[in-house]
């Protein structure tokens, strides 16, 4: 049945905090930290970070913090400017990335979780193995028989819009840790993100292999445990719109009957 | 102890293929369901303190009989693939899934049946 407790030993407890010395603009981040090796459950640290001596976004204050306060806080970045996925975390309650998310956006203290529902390997990073699987599962790159030709597989401007949309996901995950479906099916249901990716493949005019991808997604886990929840829509910090993605696979897989 | 690769694991035993279906169902029914509760509820309200002849005599009238029977069979049809949704959801046990997924069908059908057969005894009487 679905856990409506938590597990054993992970309930979070209030931890330590840090004073921010001297005055200025001063906001707390309350962040959730574990050690695997600690032997304790988690806990949250509360860090003050003063404003007026930290770039604009949560990334800044969190790289800040690591920098500056504690050391051994740890978490997952690359690019901060939005294209890399990496810095996605669950902050003032909504998953997004810590990198676009403009500090000043967030009334009262600032709450970073790791991604919900995922097994955390410490602190803010999330094992997100079972995901990377299931995109490898939906085989995300262009399958054709016909020859390839010599120069670039021609596409018509209006062909290339239906990708539009679909291309720019970063697999940031904050889409498909934020689905109740996923929370309680993750094993078999594919998730927002992975079916983003698949109809990103089966919307290609230059992939030929748009009736087995249908099949190998024509399951009540795989795809139907999506029951139009919206919150991968709602989540996405790319703006982008994964139930669509879905309700455009359904489609398909009606059509062709 | 499992050293199974993950994307084994998510692959699992293959895709069903028969989802969509499912689905389709389900759409086909609510559909359905919308003009026949429509109907049913305005007929129904229309008779709110009448006598239980003034129903039964209601019942055999003209296509009620017929209405009434397509109503039972969209609205339990799509009761059934409704629940099958939420034990999916909701029941992560093998075995308490299975039962609980053939008791409902069974339930179901059941009342189902007792409902068309009152359909048809208030139409022909008993």
């Amino acid at each position: 049945m679905v856990e409506f407790t938590l597990p054993a030993n992970s309930k979070i407890t209030e931890g330590k905090t840090f004073k921010a010395t001297g005055g200025g603009n001063i906001k707390s981040f309350r962040v959730y930290r574990w050690d695997p090796d600690s032997g304790e459950t988690p806990r949250i640290d509360t860090f003050e970070v003063d404003l007026d001596k930290c770039g604009p976004m949560v990334l800044d204050a969190l790289i800040k913090i690591k920098n500056e306060i504690d050391p051994t806080l740890t978490f997952r970045r690359s690019c901060r400017e939005g294209v890399c996925g990496s810095c996605s975390f669950n902050i003032d309650g909504t998953n997004t990335l810590a990198c676009t998310k403009a500090i000043d956006e967030i009334k009262g203290d600032v709450k970073v979780y790791p991604l919900p529902h995922m097994p955390v390997i410490k602190d803010l990073v999330p094992d997100l193995n079972v995901p990377y699987a299931q995109y490898r599962s939906i085989e995300p790159w262009l399958q054709a028989d016909t020859q390839a030709p010599t120069t670039e597989r021609l596409q018509s401007p209006e062909e290339r819009d239906k990708l539009d949309g679909l291309w720019e996901c970063i697999l940031c995950f904050c889409c498909q840790t934020s689905c109740p479906s996923y929370w309680w099916n993750g094993d078999r249901y594919l998730g927002p993100a992975v079916l983003l990716q698949a109809y990103r493949w089966i919307a290609d005019s230059r992939d030929e292999a748009t009736g087995k991808r249908l099949d190998d997604l024509d399951d009540p886990y795989r795809l139907f445990r999506c029951h139009t929840i919206m919150n991968c829509t709602n989540t996405c910090p790319k703006g982008l719109n994964p139930g669509r993605a879905i309700a455009e696979i359904k489609k398909a897989l009606v059509q062709r009957r | 102890m499992e050293f199974r690769s993950q994307l084994g694991r998510v692959r699992g035993l293959g895709a069903s293929h028969e989802g969509a279906h499912h689905f389709w169902v389900q759409r086909v029914t609510g559909v359905a369901l919308v003009p026949l509760l429509l109907w049913f509820v305005f007929a129904a309200t229309s008779m709110v303190g009448a006598d239980l002849e003034t129903f039964k005599t209601w019942v055999g009238t003209h296509y009620n009989p017929v209405l009434l029977i397509l109503l039972i069979l969209a609205m339990f049809h799509h009761a059934q693939l409704g629940l099958q949704v939420i034990i999916e959801d909701y029941v992560h046990s093998e075995a308490i899934k299975i039962t609980s997924l053939i008791l409902t069908k069974f339930a179901v059908v059941l009342i189902g049946v007792c409902a068309i057969f009152a359909v048809i005894r208030m139409t022909f009487g008993s």
